[in-house]
């Protein structure tokens, strides 16, 4: 690409960090064996959590429903191998920082054997209802990270008539590497899932958003998708987050997600390509979500790579099976942008779990957080536009309300800022305290309204009920009266004119 | 394995777990390797003395510094590190007249420092330019010393002083003998000449020459305008600084002065003599684009350059000072609030006021997609 190019077709916003992706995308993809004990938690998703349905001691078969989806917004869990469930419950942390979850413990039999699958020859041939159901069934949720459900996208795209799906194969995280294995090993599997999640929302077109620094997945992907036309793959600026949904859409459509408003408004459905890969596995072969690709990476890491590895494995035992040089300075779920620090690494691999990173000493050294020179670079990085260091001003000095706006609540909380800060300032962590402050008021404000309510509610019953009782009670008396009036009548007829 | 997989230090509360390699340190150090050759040039024009003004001035702003630090009970040397003080001293320095008696360079690099930057907080935190309110304080103070300025001699002539006699130039004065040196920069040859009643085109061809080369009175910066706008220019590649202040200053300053000159050549300057005299290319590449005193959105910033500009145009062509860069630059400084204030980027998904954009409207839109 020219620089006159580069000067007028790479966003403005965004960051460029170094990508780490390779050697490890380049590695072939290995297969974890199943290993002895897995731990799958009950809330792997975004809403209600999971209700178990097994009972303690039960034999169990790979993709067996574990425990169901409930409430509006939820999804299942099944079982990532075949073996006998050993307990439910909550399942401590051996770290004193580390909080328990609640899981189903299982033990594997290693004889890897799945459900008779249900599998559908022609998914066209369903209704979009069907697609949905299946797609729900099988506990298929957002895998890029985001774990929202994915079946009730399908019926917010259907209600609101979206026309385009935007597969999001923008892995723009630096380090992580299992979108773009999983487009270069399986392109078909994708766009056979993006074309039924297509068909179940009722769009006319796909568009894939590849970043430009995946030459490989590209192909492979153009490869797949060239029997179909309304499948488009379109190759993107690799820039950080291209891989946010706002920022992807806004690339590949020139349409931007107004602030109040969720993407489907605006007439487009944003899913990742592993999600579609999942989708295709469910409906197509009738297999519920219960393995993924993950990336395991970082300089402590000896073999870094990508693992196709069960969910509920522990990230223990991912780290043993790539290997590790040395004890890792910093442990992350996800990516380095925006991915959860881990305190250790008896935590199981969840569904919405792209990478396990492992950090050697040198990677993990952030540079202690000096003053804002006020340089301007987190406002030319911010990809919504937003004003980090006056924003960061304010929070200092417990000024939330003037931060609110400035608009933190559109923060998408990229990081961006805060890796190109050359004062190291934890900017995100500015906001992600104040965001929790802002919404712990708004929760006490409704509280306090609601029982101000109550109360009002109860000084006007309390006062209700007086009057009722003293309007009553004249009325009994005027009864009294009235009745006394008239015998006394009866007595003394003569009085009477 | 647990013991495998337990991280060593302590774990961060929040991503990102990654950072850029730059570095508060390493911005000013590339701000000063931008200075760097113009500033030798400037030795090589002006010789010793300016040498030694240069390394007081400097010593002087660090010394301030750190003293108040001190006073404050926090660590001087981490600070000192980050370079913020020995680039405040050092474009004091070369906004100084190359031949200012040492103490010149003492005060105001004490000054620079210590009221006009600490005594705010520290770095950040100040409103105004701390180089250019010691210059403006010099030049208020001691108006003699300040516009005293000499004519080139370059350090290999045999007339130029060396090294002791140099010292002697910084320390006690400019002996009498090399008086003949002194010299009106053009801008004030031009503003006394006109106050005579002697109009430019009379008056200019007896002026001190104006050349690319820098070879005319002025300060360590002024002379050499093209290695300054050089060194701006690396500036803006290394992406130090953004383009935004400068082209606006520099716009800011040309396009009145082209346009009266037009209108009364007898009366006005040309533009080119403005853009190459005085402080101007110092000041749109190195000054009004210090970070701390200067808007921080782009379109702010281009206000913020042009009235910088405009400004120094207006300073200089009717005020009483010959030279209005420093004015300018903290006139403009006291307005970086409100500009910021009002200037704004809009928010993703929002308009310019921050109202939510109109979600069928945006609906209707064609895809366009770009190719990439
Ligand atoms: S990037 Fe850091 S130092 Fe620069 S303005 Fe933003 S918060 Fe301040
Ligand atoms: S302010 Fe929020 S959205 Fe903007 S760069 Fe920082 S984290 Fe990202």
């Amino acid at each position: 690409m020219g620089l006159i190019d580069r000067l007028f077709k790479d966003p403005a916003w965004g960051v460029h960090p170094d990508d780490h992706k390779r050697p490890a995308a380049d590695q072939p993809l290995r297969v974890l064996p199943p290993p002895a004990r897995l731990y799958m938690p009950l809330q792997q998703h975004v809403g209600g959590a999971a209700r178990p349905v097994v009972q303690v001691g039960e034999k169990v078969l790979k993709g067996q429903l574990l425990a169901a989806a409930q409430g509006n917004i939820s999804a299942p869990v099944h079982s990532p191998v075949s073996g006998q469930v050993v307990a439910i419950g909550e399942v401590t942390a051996p770290h004193p920082s580390g909080l328990g979850f609640t899981a189903i413990t299982l033990e594997s039999d290693f004889a890897e054997r799945w459900i008779d699958a249900d599998a559908v020859a022609d998914p066209f041939s369903l209704a979009p209802e069907e697609i949905t159901r299946r797609t729900a069934a099988a506990g298929v949720v957002g895998l890029g990270g985001a774990t929202f459900p994915s079946a009730v996208k399908f019926v917010l795209g259907q209600r609101l008539k979206v026309a385009t799906l935007i597969v999001n194969g923008g892995e723009c995280e630096p380090y992580l590497s299992s979108d773009d294995r999983l487009m270069r090993d399986r392109a078909s599997e994708v766009v056979d899932g993006a074309r039924i999640v297509m068909h179940a929302i009722g769009a006319t077109q796909v568009l894939v958003g590849i970043e430009n620094n995946k030459p490989e997945a590209i192909a492979a992907m153009q490869l797949a998708a060239a029997p179909f036309a309304e499948v488009n793959i379109c190759p993107v600026p690799a820039r950080y987050p291209m891989g946010s949904d706002k920022q992807l859409i806004q690339t590949l459509t020139g349409r931007e997600v107004p602030a109040d408003a969720r993407a489907a408004e605006v007439g487009v459905l944003v899913h990742n390509v592993s999600t579609c890969a999942a989708v295709h596995q469910a409906v197509r072969l009738g297999r519920p979500l219960v393995e993924r690709i993950v990336t395991v990476n970082g300089g402590a890491v000896r073999e870094p790579g990508n693992v196709f590895a069960p969910l509920g494995t522990l990230v223990d035992e991912l780290l043993a099976f790539c290997g590790l040089h040395e004890a890792p300075s910093r442990l992350i779920l996800g990516g380095p942008m925006m991915g959860s620090p881990l305190a250790h690494g008896k935590i199981p691999l969840v569904k919405g779990a792209s990478g396990i990173l492992a950090f050697d000493a040198r990677e993990a050294t952030i540079p202690p957080a000096g003053p804002c020179i006020r340089c301007g670079s987190c406002t030319r990085a911010c990809p919504m536009g937003l004003l980090p260091l006056e924003m960061a001003a304010r929070i200092r000095h417990d000024k939330f309300d003037e931060a609110a706006a400035l608009m933190l609540g559109d923060c998408i909380s990229c990081g961006c800022c805060a890796w190109v800060c050359p004062s190291h300032i934890p900017l995100v962590q500015y906001f992600s305290h104040a965001k929790g402050e802002l919404s712990a008021r708004e929760r006490t404000r409704l509280r306090n309204d609601a029982s101000r309510r109550l109360a009002e509610a109860r000084v006007l019953r309390l006062e209700r009920e007086a009057r009722e009782k003293a309007e009553a009670a004249l009325r009994r008396k005027a009864e009294r009266a009235a009745a006394k009036a008239a015998a006394e009548r009866q007595e003394t007829p003569g009085e009477t004119v | 394995m647990s013991a495998l997989s337990r991280t060593s230090a302590a774990a961060p509360v929040a991503a990102p777990h990654a950072s850029t390699s730059g570095s508060v340190t390493a911005v000013m150090a590339t701000v000063m390797l931008a200075l760097t050759p113009a500033t030798l040039y400037g030795f090589w024009l002006y010789g010793w003395p300016s040498i030694y003004l240069w390394l007081i001035t400097v010593a002087f702003a660090m010394l301030g510094e750190a003293v108040c630090l001190r006073l404050m009970e926090r660590r001087a040397v981490p600070v000192l590190f980050d370079g913020s003080a020995m680039l405040t001293g050092w474009l004091l320095a070369v906004s100084l007249p190359p031949w200012a008696p040492w103490w010149i360079g003492a005060l105001g690099g004490l000054f620079a420092t210590m009221l006009c930057k600490q005594a705010f907080g520290g770095l950040g935190q100040n409103l105004f330019n701390p180089a250019m309110v010691a210059r403006v304080a010099l030049l208020i103070s001691f108006p003699v010393q300040m516009t005293a300025w000499v004519a080139p001699l370059p350090i290999d002539m045999a007339a130029a002083p060396g090294p002791i006699s140099g010292l002697l130039v910084t320390l006690k004065g400019i002996p009498q003998g090399l008086d003949a040196v002194s010299s009106a920069s053009l801008l004030g040859f031009a503003k006394t000449e006109m106050s005579r009643g002697v109009d430019l085109l009379q008056s200019l061809p007896h002026a001190p020459s104006l050349s690319w080369l820098g070879s005319r009175p002025g300060s360590l910066g002024e002379t050499a305008s093209w290695l300054i706008a050089a060194g701006g220019l690396l500036l803006i590649v290394r992406r130090v600084i953004s383009w935004h202040i400068p082209v606006a200053m520099l716009a800011g300053i040309a396009v009145p002065a082209a346009l009266l000159h037009l209108v009364d050549p007898a009366r006005y300057l040309d533009a080119t003599t403005h853009l190459l005299s005085g402080g101007a290319m110092l000041g749109a590449f190195f000054i009004a684009t210090d970070y701390v005193t200067s808007p921080n959105t782009a379109r702010g910033q281009l206000i913020f350059g042009a009235g910088c500009g405009v400004l120094t145009y207006v300073i200089r062509t009717w005020a009483g000072y010959p030279e209005g860069v420093a004015f300018a630059v903290l006139l403009m400084n006291s307005l970086t609030p409100i500009i910021d204030r009002y200037v704004k980027p809009r928010v993703y998904g929002r308009d310019r006021q921050g109202v939510a954009l109109d979600a069928p409207a945006m609906a209707a839109r064609p895809i366009v997609g770009r190719e990439y």
